[in-house]
């Protein structure tokens, strides 16, 4: 039993220097800790390994927090055990901003890599159809005005909302409240419709039905895209490098005039776009040699121009002119000020 | 009121009756059990398997100047989309490394990309059909195959799915076992040794144990919060790390060896303690030499159960940060890692079919590891029991 007394006594030593070490490594950082956005998730781990595999830093740590969890934890302060980088599917807020100098951080460049488009498709079996959002707001929120009242979402056909349109069952497969595809869903199409309709108060209106015409479909993009091909009739919201992967089974309806298609969601034209963004701390910029080098390499044409990798698994490319700007903006760390983001 | 016999009969019939049918139906809840189980076990199988197989195709490799500038170069234009970008993207590295290489062209056996190797095992793939021809001429003259892969086992987790593997997971699991022992293994004995052996029998000791016993069963979700106050956030471990993961698990694990350790120490008989007293030795002494030694069986099957539990818990692990893209394996206790249950979890929302796969791939592995834990347990019991 004495080997039992001294093995604790030894795995407590060896917990105790792995914690003093743990305090030594404080001070500089091999290995660049990113978070934020799980839209912008697969485009930063790819460059992350890219990083990883070709140059002598070990590969970066991206963890997908959503955009507002990366904020938080970003803006938490300039200690080394704060992450280096935090990406996101929409600009900054104001209040973050706000926090992020409360906390001392205050140096933070902005980098925009490219577009994210949110597609409102259906089965290709139909006719191409034209909706606009407001046609899409009212198909979709919990109340309608109706005889200068809000009453409980009435439509049940596409065709009620507008006789132009189609006699189908109103069915819309979608993701849940916790993507941030649903929350830019929101924001650019029920939100911009009710925000300038008195009806509704001046303030943006985003409640969903519930009475099963919108159908929560979980976070999987592609169960939403299975589903579309056996229930012909319905629609589905989901982004857009799906629509372009499936092409061949489900069409993109096309948006206040707009057709879902890469250059019209770049320069905005289409009006269910983000552009997908990332903040530097550039009080780590000495501690975490690693991240010129990260920062340098998502930049690159290599990766978000218009033939660069990232293209490859989803991401909407700037147009040249725009990129060559936020290339040199990047590169020069250009500081981030509260006017940028009114 | 007097029964008939034909009264009696009919009840006891009836009674017969439905004692036959309680037998079948509770026979039929163990054949549904059994059902779901093979059917799961059957679809992981199903799905899991052509992920332990990988496609390799032959090509020319050119190392030219040019393809340590452009590694597309490196390839003919016709195989160039077919060949993993894992494998052209460290033809610079190469070269820089080994000079000898520049000038020189070889025929080289090298992991395909993995549109290559879903069609190659016959599903869905997303290649043109001009790719498939130049794929089913490779075939032909042998150039392209499936072979066993070995990626899965020797790779992190990678963006290419072709590239992705198993490998720092495993470590980073191994890792996080280490740190929940070495803290709930001595602090779950001792705890179970007071409890049971000194502490009196009063109020105070009865609210522990009721306490113990409600923490063994609050959701382990809750563990992760308070591992992200304590350890990270007090006591300054670093985010991700096998450190604050282990620990975090390790409290998740201390009530379930508290109470096996508990049960195995009262399980020997007081006929030992009071021989021990019975010649004069202390507490401690009838503890450490008798009680603990012959408890030990008991108390290494409940650790090994413990253990296999924290290696399949993801919940807690989310939010220490553990879930995230950590392809690398951790050389230290303080670095970022990632674990095994973790990574399939990681798979599972990739939109790529090949990751579909490597879900299921994980899913077999990690299921295998359980199943030899759990087998370890047993055996253990089995061959040291001691029966009183």
């Amino acid at each position: 039993m004495k080997r039992f007394a001294i093995s604790s006594i030894g795995l407590a030593a060896v917990m105790a220097a792995t914690m003093g070490t743990a305090y030594a490594d404080n001070h500089t950082r091999e290995q660049l800790r990113i978070v934020g956005s799980s839209t912008v998730f697969p485009f930063s781990s790819y460059v992350a390994e890219e990083l990883g595999t070709t140059t002598e830093w070990p590969t970066p740590v991206v963890e997908s927090t959503g955009s507002g969890g990366g904020m938080k934890l970003f803006c938490e302060g300039n200690g080394m055990d704060t992450p280096d980088i935090t990406n996101a599917s929409r600009r900054m807020k104001v209040s973050e901003f706000k926090r992020c100098q409360e906390n001392g951080v205050t140096d933070i460049t902005e980098a925009m890599v490219g577009y994210d488009g949110i597609a409102f498709a259906q089965s290709t079996t139909n006719d191409p159809i034209a909706l606009t959002r407001e046609q899409i707001a009212m198909a979709l929120l919990e109340k309608v005005p109706q005889d200068g009242e809000l009453v409980e979402n009435p439509y049940t056909k596409w065709s009620e909302i507008d006789s132009s349109l189609p006699n189908r069952e109103i069915r819309v497969y979608g993701p849940p409240t916790t993507s941030g595809t649903r929350d830019a869903f929101e924001e650019l199409v029920l939100e911009a419709v009710t925000e300038d309709m008195d009806i509704y108060g001046g303030e943006g209106y985003t409640n969903i039905r519930k009475d099963g015409a919108y159908i929560d479909a979980g976070e999987n993009d592609n169960l939403i895209v299975q589903k579309l091909e056996n229930d012909t009739e319905a629609f589905g919201i989901f982004g857009y490098s799906f629509l372009e992967e499936n092409a061949d089974k489900i069409s993109g309806a096309s948006i206040d005039g707009v057709k879902p298609k890469p250059e019209a969601i770049g320069s905005g034209e289409y009006p269910v776009s983000r552009s997908l963004w990332f903040y530097i701390k550039n009080s780590h910029a000495e501690e975490v040699p690693a991240m010129a080098d990260y920062v340098k390499l998502f930049m690159s044409d290599k990766m978000i121009s218009d033939l660069g990798y990232l293209k490859g698994i989803g991401l909407i490319p700037m147009p040249e002119e725009l990129l060559n700007e936020w290339q040199e903006k990047v590169a020069d760390r250009v500081e981030l000020k509260l006017s940028d983001l009114k | 009121m007097s029964q008939s016999l034909d009264d009696i009969s009919r009840q006891l019939k009836k009674r017969h009756r439905k004692s036959a049918r309680m037998k079948w139906l509770s026979f039929g809840a163990l054949l549904l059990a059994g059902v779901f189980l093979v059917l799961f076990l059957a679809d992981m199988l199903i799905k899991g398997l052509p992920a332990f197989q990988q496609a390799y195709i032959q090509v020319e490799v050119n190392y030219s100047e040019r393809a340590s500038e452009l590694p597309l170069a490196a390839v003919e234009a016709d195989v160039r989309e077919l060949v993993s970008r894992g494998y052209l993207r460290l033809i610079p590295n190469r070269m820089e490394a080994n000079p000898d290489l520049l000038g020189t062209q070889r025929m080289e056996w090298v992991l395909a990309d993995d549109e290559v190797d879903q069609y190659l095992q016959g599903a869905d793939s997303s290649l043109s059909a001009k790719h498939k021809a130049v794929v089913d001429r490779l075939t032909e003259a042998g150039r392209a195959e499936l072979q066993f892969n070995t990626g899965f086992f020797t790779n992190g987790d990678s963006k290419l799915p072709e590239m992705a593997g198993l490998a720092s997971a495993a470590v980073g699991s191994v890792m996080l076992l280490i740190v929940t022992l070495a803290f709930a293994f001595p602090v779950g004995v001792m705890t179970a040794v007071y409890l049971e052996e000194f502490a009196p029998d009063n109020r105070f000791t009865r609210f522990i144990d009721v306490n113990i016993n409600n923490l063994a069963a609050i959701p382990s979700i809750l563990f992760g919060l308070l591992g992200l106050a304590i350890f990270i956030n007090f006591f300054g471990a670093p985010r991700s790390s096998a450190l604050a993961g282990g620990l975090t698990l390790g409290l998740m694990t201390l009530p379930i060896i508290i109470i096996t350790a508990r049960a195995a120490l009262s399980s020997v008989p007081d006929s030992i303690r009071h021989a021990a007293f019975g010649v004069g030795a202390t507490r401690w002494q009838t503890v450490r030499d008798h009680v603990l030694p012959l408890s030990m069986p008991g108390i290494l099957t409940g650790s090994i159960i413990g253990m296999a539990q924290a290696l399949g818990e993801t919940a807690p692990l989310i939010i220490i940060g553990m879930i995230a893209f950590i392809p690398d394996a951790p050389t230290s206790f303080t670095q970022a890692a990632t674990v095994l249950p973790a990574q399939i979890y990681t798979w599972a929302s990739m939109p790529e079919s090949a990751y579909v796969e490597r879900t299921a791939a994980g899913i077999i592995v990690l299921l295998s590891v359980l199943i030899t834990l759990n087998a370890t347990a047993v055996y253990l019991r089995k061959k040291f029991e001691h029966r009183w």
